[in-house]
């Protein structure tokens, strides 16, 4: 086979090997013309969900006399940008805390460290960390372990008895 | 002449593929391979019946994050469901553990010389794209530790320079987890991943028949560029065998040797457990990764927390630079006896290896959240101040971290016998100010708490264990005087011992903050470089006299000498400081 390709190449003069080689970058071009009209689209609509879009909306989480002074409680509510077929995995939660009447704190779930749900436990007054040990003070500041960073909070609001969070994205620290 | 001859002549004719899959199958092959050769087959057949299981789990898996949690139940709820699944982790386990060995050996032997530095890169990017097939057939069981699992690789995927934000919400399909998220990871490890390792074992095997199969190496014998193909027919020529049967068979009975494994394992121990349901506001949550990137996840826990940015992005990527670049060294000896230095980095990767997957198994830093309680046993009495205290110990989370009697957390040190090593003051010293990996306490514990856990540990001693004379002499100064302190003492003994030389008693700033209103304010102190906000009450002030040197008030210069008062001499001033309100 190998003989054959040569003496084909051999028979062909000057002009065949101009022509040839034109021919040959036409069919390059179209291959990658043809690459980047299918791909292009493709890539467009997977790159889509990573362009900052979320709308920040305000979510009720209960009255506000479910919340006493000085507990901090676990809310949880299902993100309003969540599709039906999201089922569980569009809830959410945050650790709430009524500090005074109407002034509130609330944590997100996610350690600072790499995103795991941290848990308040209540007798050490300390948010927990599963997942590398990070542990926090009451008000969110590092204790213990890896985390970066204080605990990130949601803004809350009190609107017609109702306490409000907005919700943010996942934090990514 | 017999049908099936026919059959394979007409075959031949029209395709040409008979006689080009027997010329490949019997093409010649060193002698002497032996069993070591063996396992990267084992790692087709292991993909094989990952493709071949993949396809049945796909009958019933629905690749929705609403759905998917409810039809993996579906495949557990059935006998065969439960096996195919078990046959599918078993398989993916054994993956990762033939081509982990596969690696091995052709680093020992020195396969990847020349003339297969393409070989060996080709494998690499196996290994790659297998443990991308590992990571996302993990978050495909769409359970409670998937969604964690993702986060947490998301969350790493964020420490890249620029990028990472976006690297993030690329891998979980938006700024939150919800129905995008489960379907792209569908995408890559249903269609993307597997076409890719289909198509690079296709170029895989090419270039083990393109260049041969190694030889087995011997001591002495170079790799010389220059020679080494001519050298290598010469030797395929004169001693070479049919690669079908002569080799094939070992890889053959090896081969069923590892599917009669994983399908033992299935049907023993089943599938990976399916956790609770993918569902984010379920706070209580212990996720972990498969085995296969617990070492990863124990050096997170582990290493020390300054250097993670760098380990997370820049490990990753030193990791595939080495294995890309170990065939630059592509000729010289090729037996490991010849070769210590490789030998032992191997060793040692191995090891290290090794290491942090059992810590992570262990996970000595994770809380206990759910550590059974001091019993009277343990602590020796059933009421008092040292019972009073070990109920501190259970309730304020003490017991999370650190194991008493075997009871308890292993984050922090064993505190069995904790009265040999430390002395009252230094215990409260460790409660007030925290330690590494240990939480400032001087909030959460209140005066009796403390003394009443001072208490409990003071008994935690060795019997007949004799401590050092200077601990017990520091011991013997005994706890803190119990004696009625008036405030006119503590005037004094602050006027004599300079105190008020520098700290006013009418609210007038100084070089120290004002005594008066201070008991009961709140002030921010700066802890280990971190700012925190405590309330001035008997610890704090006894914490600040005894130690000024460790918590700085912010806007004070760190200059206050450490006076030398007895306990009793340290309450008095404290009961002179309440009275300025
Ligand atoms: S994610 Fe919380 S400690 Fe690592």
């Amino acid at each position: 086979m190998k003989n054959d390709n040569e003496n084909m190449l051999h028979r062909s003069g000057e002009a065949d090997f101009g022509r040839r080689r034109f021919l040959s970058r036409v069919g390059m071009a179209a291959g990658a013309l043809i690459a980047v009209a299918m791909g292009l689209p493709v890539i467009g609509y997977i790159l889509k969900p990573s362009l900052p879009k979320m709308r920040r909306q305000w979510v009720p989480v209960g009255q506000i006399n479910q919340f006493n002074i000085g507990d901090t409680v676990f809310v949880s509510f299902t993100n309003p940008s969540a599709t039906a077929w999201a089922g569980v995995t569009g809830k959410t939660g945050a650790w709430v805390r009524r500090v005074a009447d109407s002034d509130f704190i609330a944590f997100v779930i996610n350690c600072s460290h790499e995103g795991c749900p941290v848990r308040w436990e209540a007798s050490t007054k300390m948010f927990f960390c599963p997942c590398h040990g990070s542990v926090y003070y009451e008000d969110g500041v590092v204790a213990a372990g890896p985390a970066p960073i204080a605990l990130q909070r949601f803004k809350v609001r009190v609107r017609g008895g109702q306490v409000e969070l907005q919700t943010r994205p996942i934090p990514i620290t | 002449m017999k049908l099936s001859e026919k059959f394979l002549q007409w075959l031949e004719s029209r395709t040409g593929l008979v006689k080009l899959i027997v010329s490949q199958a019997v093409h010649p092959v060193p002698p002497g391979a032996r069993w070591k050769y063996v396992f990267g087959s084992a790692v087709l057949t292991a993909f094989i019946l990952q493709v071949v299981t993949g396809v049945g789990l796909l009958t019933t898996y629905v690749s929705s994050s609403g759905g998917a949690y409810q039809s993996l139940k579906q495949i557990d709820s059935s006998q065969l469901g439960t096996f195919l699944r078990g046959m599918h982790w078993w398989g993916a386990s054994a993956m990762v553990v033939m081509i982990i060995i596969h690696l091995c050996r052709v680093f020992l032997t020195g396969s990847y010389k020349f003339p297969r530095e393409a070989n060996w890169l080709t494998g690499v990017l196996l290994l790659g794209l297998t443990i991308v097939m590992a990571f996302s057939g993990q978050i495909m069981r769409w359970d409670q530790d998937a969604i964690w699992s993702l986060v947490v690789g998301a969350d790493m995927a964020g420490r890249v320079p620029l990028i990472g934000n976006w690297l993030a919400h690329f891998m979980i399909g938006g700024e939150v987890l919800g129905s995008d998220t489960l379907s792209r990871i569908f995408d890559v490890h249903v269609f993307v991943v597997p076409l890719l390792i289909a198509s690079v074992v296709g170029l895989h095997l090419y270039l083990v028949l393109y260049n041969g199969v190694s030889e087995p190496p011997v001591p002495g014998q170079t790799v010389n560029p220059a020679t080494y193909r001519s050298e290598y027919e010469d030797m395929l020529r004169k001693k070479g065998v049919p690669f079908w049967p002569e080799a094939a068979w070992r890889d053959m009975i090896f081969s069923v040797a590892v599917v009669a494994g994983i399908l033992l394992l299935a049907w023993i121990a089943g599938p990976h457990k399916l956790g609770k349901p993918p569902d984010a506001s379920q706070v209580i949550a212990h996720p972990m990764p498969d085995w296969y990137l617990l070492w990863f996840y124990a050096m997170l826990a582990l290493l020390p927390h300054s250097l993670e940015n760098y380990i997370i992005v820049a490990a990753p990527i030193l990791i595939v630079l080495v294995l890309v670049f170990i065939p630059l060294n592509n000729r010289g000896e090729r037996h490991p006896v010849k070769r210590p230095l490789e030998v032992t980095a191997l060793i040692f990767v191995i090891s290290a290896l090794g290491a942090f997957t059992m810590a992570g198994k262990q996970e000595p830093w994770y809380p206990h959240f759910n550590a059974a309680p001091l019993t009277a046993d343990i602590i020796g009495a059933s009421s008092g101040p040292v019972y009073d205290g070990a109920m501190v110990f259970n309730e304020k989370g003490c017991i999370y971290c650190h194991t008493i009697e075997g009871h308890g957390g292993k984050r922090g040190p064993d505190l069995t016998y904790i009265a040999d090593r430390l002395t009252r003051n230094q215990l409260t010293l460790r409660f007030m100010n925290g330690a590494y990996n240990m939480p400032v306490f001087a909030h959460t514990l209140t005066t009796t708490d403390t003394e009443d856990l001072l208490e409990f540990l003071s008994t935690r001693k060795r019997p007949g264990y004799t401590v050092g004379k200077q601990l017990s002499a520091v011991r013997s100064a005994g706890p803190p005087s119990q004696a009625v302190s008036t405030a006119s003492e503590g005037l004094a003994i602050a006027k004599s011992k300079g105190c008020l030389g520098c700290h006013s008693t009418d609210g007038k700033p100084m070089i120290g903050p004002s005594w008066k209103g201070i008991y009961g304010s709140k002030v921010t102190v700066i802890i280990n470089g971190k700012r925190v906000v405590k309330t001035v009450d008997e610890n704090y002030l006894k914490f600040m006299i005894t130690n000024p040197d460790v918590w700085i008030v912010k806007g004070y210069q760190p200059i206050m000498p450490k006076i030398s008062l007895s306990p009793g001499q340290v309450d008095k001033i404290i009961a002179y400081i309440k009275t300025l309100k």
